[in-house]
């Protein structure tokens, strides 16, 4: 195969710089005239001014789901607001209802789904006010995200209870028991697509473990993005936690695996490892993720959480991300952050209802508590406010 | 980049070329398939609202029956569409008569700012110029480090201090003054566009720093929600083009058309990979035809012209059609297409590439191998490679330290390739139909129509078969 296309590449190529000259004088004639036509198409109509106020509630202390999304819900709820007073349900309705979707990220598929079970409830229910329509609605996304498990899993298993048994004592450890020795260490792993998050994830989080009294080993993981150790650690000064570094370029493997030796040692029961930010279509980046994975899960460690960080301006390409990550390493929980924005997040239903991964956490701003439980009948509420 | 757009556009078009007349139902069900394909790609709904009925009108307001036929018309709209909502030509850059030159960097956190200021510098030092980086990021952690260390990487120097952004910005221009650089990058923190706090002060920035060139950096993965926060940083800042970033994963880059429709300011640079020189100015005409499946072959010409001796590359093409290219034309050819960057990438601007083969990673150890592969043969082997039996292929193996299978691999794709040429070249004399595009597996990267035009004086009757090209040079006409 590979063969197969380097030799048509070639080809291709040497075909088509010899045929340039002919192609390109043609070409730029008739962009020209190209040109000339498309400037006499109309100019853009001008969109509708998208309102949005920012929310007037008092900025709370102690941030909470509710308190910070309400800065952002006033846009989905304005969409919404010209379809629920309406009166009676008809189709556009259902189309307006869709297009709010839509416009919150859920995507086409998932919100094509929510409505025509909405729609389906509606005709059993004999429903005609639009009134009556949004605890459809939200009954129906609630339920999408409902039924996971939402804790962050420090727990290592039966390892440690039965030692000497070698064979692995359930399915979901089979791949990590070869090792002898005891477990001893839980390593959390943080990954996702470039600019998520992953480092200011991190440091809040360690900011939390330190905080309920755990201590936490972080492992700077990304050897990559210049500087991204440097910022790592001074997260940890601010949470007082402490860090394992590599030299810039390291193998972020023997990074991650040196942070659990030193956690072990220490009898620190976590650690929190942070991994360069890579896109899910780098086949070598995700190679060198699943080793880092790989070996996490030996000697001391376990890891017991791979949380994948998603940026909640994020598109459907949302989607594409943890369906790869989950693939490559077997992702547990997903972290929505840059929820205190005006974006919705709204893929996040499409992951927990294609790829059955809950969110986890959601960052709500840059504070080092800025960082709470994700709660699906709040994020909906939130979202339909 | 904008693969997956492509594929979408592939698939909807595939079912449209092969028809000679298109009922209204067909161009409603195409356009429903457009929508869809838009709104998967993240384009802003409104956007996508607007942009399908006005296809639509000019759909209608056709006799779509005349000139070419209904379906290149419709792709030709569909195009035209595009380009327009990209934003036409390329924007062009013009330096401050009175140096520095100052451009101001902004955008939401972890669109990658701090990367692209470095990847910019370092474009503006390839054109000669003199960048100075400053550090305006007093917000993020190490921001100030990251810039340093790639300032660093790139050689250009970096301005920061701990004060203030504002004042960080005003020193930063006289220190450009004083040391002579003739552009100022400013790298500023990440901001969301509803903290008007910090909108306030990026506001402040630009009115010190009084940039020529306010850029929006902008993840090419966002959504819905691109338009929104364009229009916020636009209302404070006035934005002078957007740079878009992370075009080298599956996105769609919806971004683009949106912001460009909304806000109205041209996508001015795309960034696409992690490599500093990933990055380069934008050029919505070649996106738009990209976007539809057809290649780029535009900018792929363009580094052939820089990395070929052109009348090399001719007589090589020459013979291939002929059917007389030996294996040490093809090595020699493919020593000059190695300097037009990863081949990876160029896989990505040829037209028509099924989507396996466009996933495809190729690195420059496969190259070497095949390199390796023809090295190991003798001048007579590569010449008529037919010569090469069981126990040259074992010789050429053991030579060059691979399989005798990976020999006989290369050997049949290289007689398969050398066949098809000869194919290709015969049918481009005679009228292309829709079925001769598809001819076997590998015949799909060469759909297309031909080039009727008479190709170069050195090359008589060169009845070159492109693929695309008759579709794109006629679309256009």
């Amino acid at each position: 195969m590979l063969f197969a296309i380097i030799v048509a590449v070639v080809a291709f190529i040497v075909v088509a710089c010899s045929a340039y000259l002919i192609i390109r004088d043609r070409r730029r004639r008739s962009l020209e005239s190209h040109r000339r036509e498309s400037s006499a198409v109309e100019a853009p109509q001008q969109q509708g001014e998208i309102a949005r106020e920012v929310g007037g509630e008092p900025a709370a202390t102690v941030p909470s789901f509710r308190d910070r999304i309400s800065k952002a819900r006033a846009t989905l709820g304005n969409y919404l607001g010209s379809v629920f007073t309406r009166g009676t349900i008809n189709d556009q309705t259902f189309q307006d209802l869709q297009s709010a979707l839509i416009r919150a990220d859920v995507g086409v598929t998932s919100s094509a789904e929510i409505i025509a079970a909405v729609r389906q409830q509606a005709d059993e229910q004999g429903l005609a006010e639009t009134t009556e329509l949004l605890e459809l609605v939200k009954a129906e996304i609630i339920s999408r995200l409902d039924g996971f498990d939402r804790s962050l899993n420090l727990d290592l298993g039966s390892d440690n209870e039965e030692p000497g048994s070698g064979e692995p004592s359930s399915s979901e450890q089979s791949s990590a028991t070869r090792s002898s020795g005891q477990r001893s260490t839980a390593v959390w792993l943080f990954v996702g697509v470039n600019g998520v998050g992953k480092t200011t994830t991190i440091g809040k989080l360690a900011q939390r473990q330190s905080l309920a009294g755990r201590s936490v080993v972080l492992a700077a993981g990304d050897t990559f993005r210049a500087a991204a150790v440097e910022q790592l650690s001074v997260w940890s000064q601010r949470s007082g936690v402490e860090i394992v570094r590599g030299s810039e370029g390291a193998d972020p493997s023997s990074v991650v695996f040196d942070a659990i030796q030193h956690a072990a040692a220490r009898s620190v029961p976590l650690v929190m490892a942070d991994t360069a930010g890579r896109l899910q279509t780098k086949t070598n980046l995700m190679e060198e993720l699943r080793k880092v994975r790989r070996v996490a899960d030996q000697g001391p460690g376990k890891v017991t959480e791979t949380l994948l960080i998603i940026d909640a301006t994020t598109g459907q390409n949302g989607l594409s991300q943890a369906r790869e990550f989950a693939q490559a390493v077997d992702v547990t929980g997903v972290i929505l952050t840059k929820l205190d924005g005006s974006a919705k997040g709204g893929i996040v239903v499409a992951i927990h209802s294609e790829l059955g991964v809950p969110v986890k956490l959601v960052g709500l701003g840059e504070g080092i508590a800025d960082l709470v439980d994700f709660d699906p009948v709040e994020f909906v509420d939130a979202l339909f406010g | 980049m904008f693969d997956a757009l492509s594929d979408r556009f592939d698939q909807i078009f595939k079912g449209l070329r092969g028809r000679g007349k298109l009922t209204q139902a067909d161009i409603d069900e195409t356009l429903g398939e457009i929508r869809v394909a838009l709104l998967e790609a993240d384009v802003n709904l409104d956007v996508v609202d607007s942009m399908v009925a006005r296809i639509s009108e000019r759909a209608k307001g056709q006799e779509l029956s005349k000139a070419l036929n209904p379906s290149q018309q419709i792709i030709k709209i569909v195009l035209a569409e595009l380009t327009v909502s990209l934003g036409g030509e390329a924007m062009r850059l013009s330096y401050a008569s009175k140096p520095p030159t100052v451009v101001l960097m902004a955008g939401l956190q972890g669109s990658g700012k701090t990367t692209n200021s470095a990847k910019l510098a370092h474009w503006f030092k390839k054109q000669g110029r003199h960048p100075l980086l400053v550090g305006a990021d007093l917000q993020r952690p190490a921001a100030v480090e990251q810039l340093r260390t790639l300032g660093t990487q790139i050689g250009v120097p970096v301005f920061s201090e701990t004060s203030r952004p504002t004042k960080v910005a005003r020193r930063a221009v006289k220190e450009a003054n004083r040391t002579a650089r003739d552009v100022v990058i400013i790298d500023t923190a990440g901001r969301l566009a509803i903290d008007t706090e910090l909108m306030a002060e990026i506001g402040d920035i630009s009115s010190v720093a009084q940039p020529h060139y306010t850029f929006l950096v902008v993840d090419a993965m966002i959504g819905q929600d691109a338009v929104v926060m364009a229009r916020a940083f636009d209302e404070t800042l006035a934005l002078d083009g957007v740079i878009l970033t992370k075009l080298d994963g599956d996105a769609r880059g919806g971004a683009a058309l949106s912001v460009k429709e909304v806000v109205g300011k041209p996508i001015a640079f795309a960034s696409t990979g992690e490599k500093i020189e990933d990055f380069d100015t934008f050029h919505p005409d070649r996106l738009a035809s990209r976007i539809l499946g057809m290649g780029d072959i535009e900018t792929l010409i363009e580094k052939a012209e820089a990395a070929f001796e052109k009348e090399q590359a001719e007589e090589a093409a020459n013979r291939l059609l002929e059917g007389t290219f030996t294996l040490e034309d093809f090595l020699a050819q493919m020593q000059q297409i190695k300097k037009m960057g990863p081949l990876g990438n160029l896989l990505g601007m040829m037209p028509g590439i099924p989507k396996e083969a466009r996933n495809v990673e190729i690195d420059d150890r496969h190259l070497a191998r095949i390199e390796g592969i023809i090295s190991s043969m003798t001048q007579d082997e590569r010449i008529q490679p037919d010569i090469i039996g069981g126990s040259r292929r074992l010789r050429i193996a053991n030579g060059s330290g691979v399989q005798p299978s990976e020999v006989k691999q290369l050997l049949d794709q290289f007689s398969q390739m050398r066949q098809m040429m000869k194919q290709f070249a015969g049918a481009g004399t005679k009228k292309t139909t829709p079925n001769s595009r598809n001819r076997g597996k590998k015949a799909k990267h060469k759909r297309g129509g031909r080039v009727t035009e008479k190709g170069p004086a050195k090359v008589p009757k060169m009845p070159l078969s492109l693929p695309g090209l008759e579709d794109r040079v006629g679309g256009f006409g």
